[in-house]
């Protein structure tokens, strides 16, 4: 009898190379479920309606918002078309609101399920410990993309309520349809989005790190403000190329005419090699673990 | 029913164990030795109780068999094949519960266990709902299955944690501490189900603190201390370790005890109004005659049995709740 067929006959149950999906689609319904992400996604969908009516109020008299050049980018062209409340929503949720929920996601994947004890019954099951990671960070990149458009179209719906739509205004001063418009915000915010992979591959590290959730979550908000500090901060500017949130704001360069890749380039390779090491780190970590929670 | 019968010699192996270690120690960082060089030897079929005080290395060798943790030296092998390097292959035959059942408090007992049941690559998605309808039927819960586990009293979230470990058909089952947090009632009930599990060819493998549970329904019994496999093998052979004792209750200790040395009783201590020795070979009858007719005033006189207790301490030489 050849070993393959001890293996055949000893499994009993051949696994099926689709089902392997059926873990991502539980991660993803459970994700979502959780009242701490509805909660995340409540206050990400809140900040474009606040915007918008702050504008609303502020422009009540004419004359146009944030006068003296303060506050998001685009956020004084605002009043001419409601598109740009696409533009200006994430511009202000990106150095916080964004990383900050996909922080405390990310921290809380893998540490989470380690401290409510549920991970030692995912690995007995068995979910493999590649194959958890593996899930756990694609479910973390789908809370990327869907916190983004929660912001997105919480701002659309906002700019479209409050405020007129049309043709709109480059930086570059040329005039381009809103079909086009809107073609530009569905590419920011995809850019917005990707922004978030090295956080959310940093987050998941972290989670890997610890049995706390909690601990987890924190850390990765920590990091991500001390990163946002040093970014700051003239007297480091050699190391500033290489902070995950350097190039953030790169994505407004979607909004000239012709686009200007340089940045954004930078910014998606800079996500990739976040994503690379750090999604590293945390599978050699990972799956060499004693699982003791 | 097409799974393979657990009694069955696995193939290209000589023994027919369903858990075999050798030699396997866990040491943690810091230097504490929590598991001594483990031979254990789980025979297919049998109902297996792992015994031993809190701290003993029961849960860290459950942890090691089931892969959760690395073993610092020796081999463990479950149903016949390495762990943790054949985890894919063994762990969809295997159900575990391990230090208590751990749910997600915000899914409703179903939706836990459809989670818990995705998590296995084996599973198939379209017999997913059916399966877990009869899990939970199984343990008692069909009407509770649309509660959310955190509104679960710990009897309820305990069944729930047996429904995942009887999600498929399984050849073993790693049960620690099943009846932990159970009414007198649903600890009957479960110790029915194992009894029927085991009919239907199931190994399982019983951590328990509490000795007359292990005495009732396990065949086989091993007893761990500080880390170290002090004794296993059947619970007959075991309980035969310690022997029966004849106990006679009396106000006349000491003529009690000569007679009994006349008639031959072997080992006699007295101890108040208690006399104990070996049993006799002779007829009890006899002994209370003899004792009567010597004019000793007897209040009782039986023949105690031996129990999984007086063997465990008699080969720990300790109670069996003493932290290790």
């Amino acid at each position: 009898m050849s070993r393959a067929d001890v293996v055949q006959a000893g499994a009993g149950r051949r696994p099926n190379p689709l089902w392997t999906l059926g873990l991502l689609r539980s991660e993803l319904v459970t994700t979502v479920r959780r009242w701490r992400t509805l909660a995340l996604l409540g206050v990400l969908a809140a900040v474009p309606v606040l915007v918008g009516i702050a504008v609303k109020i502020e422009t009540r008299g004419g004359g146009p918002a944030g006068g003296g050049g303060e506050g998001p980018a685009f956020i004084s062209q605002i009043t001419n078309n409601g598109l740009f409340l696409v533009f200006t929503a994430l511009a202000a949720t990106l150095p916080f609101f964004l990383p900050m929920a996909v922080g405390v996601v990310a921290g809380d994947a893998v540490a989470g399920e380690a401290g409510a004890g549920t991970l030692r019954y995912l690995l007995v099951a068995p979910a493999g410990r590649t194959r958890l990671l593996l899930t756990k960070y694609a479910t973390v990149l789908a809370f990327c993309l869907l916190a983004t458009l929660v912001v997105a179209v919480s701002a659309l719906l906002v700019g479209a309520l409050l405020f007129p739509l049309g043709e709109l205004t480059t930086i570059s001063g040329t005039r381009i349809s809103f079909a086009e418009g809107l073609g530009r915000a569905v590419l920011i915010a995809l850019v917005v989005a990707a922004s978030l992979v090295g956080v959310a591959a940093l987050g998941l590290f972290v989670s890997t790190l610890t049995n706390s959730g909690i601990a987890a979550m924190a850390t990765t908000v920590g990091l991500l403000i001390t990163v946002q500090i040093v970014d700051q901060i003239p007297q480091l500017h050699a190391l500033q190329p290489y902070l995950f949130s350097h190039y953030w704001l790169s994505f407004a360069d979607l909004m000239r005419d012709p686009v200007y890749w340089d940045d954004l380039v930078r910014n998606l390779g800079l996500q990739g090699l976040y994503a690379a090491v750090f999604g590293a780190a945390a599978w050699a970590r990972f799956t060499a673990k004693d699982i003791n929670a | 029913m097409d799974e393979p019968s657990a009694t069955q010699p696995e193939p290209g192996d000589t023994t027919a164990s369903v858990i075999a270690t050798r030699g396997l120690t866990k040491r943690y960082r810091g230097g504490q030795l929590a598991v001594d060089g483990l031979d254990l030897t789980v025979p297919a079929g049998s109902v297996f109780g792992f015994l031993g005080p809190n701290g003993s290395g029961k849960t860290t060798t459950i942890r090691m068999l089931m892969g959760l943790i690395e073993p610092t030296a020796g081999t463990a092998r479950v149903l016949g094949r390495p762990m943790p390097k054949a985890a894919r292959t063994v762990l969809p035959q295997v159900g575990a519960l391990i230090e208590g059942p751990a749910l997600y408090g915000f899914l409703s007992g179903r939706d836990n266990l459809l989670r818990y049941d995705a998590a296995d690559p084996t599973a198939d998605p379209r017999t997913r709902r059916v399966r877990v309808a009869a899990a939970l039927d199984r343990v008692g819960l069909a009407a509770a299955a649309g509660k959310k586990a955190k509104a679960y009293s710990l009897g309820m979230k305990q069944r729930l944690g047996l429904a995942a470990a009887l999600l498929q058909p399984r050849r073993l089952l790693v049960l620690d501490e099943p009846t932990n947090g159970l009414d007198p009632q649903g600890m009957r009930e479960i110790r029915t189900l194992i009894r029927e599990l085991a009919a239907d060819g199931t190994t399982v493998f019983l951590s328990s603190h509490l000795l007359d549970e292990i005495e009732q329904v396990c065949t086989h019994a091993a007893v761990m201390a500080q880390g170290r496999l002090v004794t296993q093998g059947a619970v007959a052979d075991l309980a035969a370790g310690a022997r029966d004792r004849l106990v006679v209750t009396t106000p006349d200790p000491a003529e009690a005890a000569r007679v009994l040395k006349e008639l031959g009783v072997g080992d006699v201590l007295a101890d108040g109004d208690r006399v104990t020795g070996e049993p006799p070979v002779r007829d009890l009858a006899e002994v209370t005659a003899a004792l009567v007719a010597a004019g000793v005033r007897v209040r009782g006189l039986t023949v105690e049995r031996a129990s999984l207790e007086d063997a465990f301490v008699a080969l720990t030489g300790e109670g069996f709740d003493v932290a290790g």
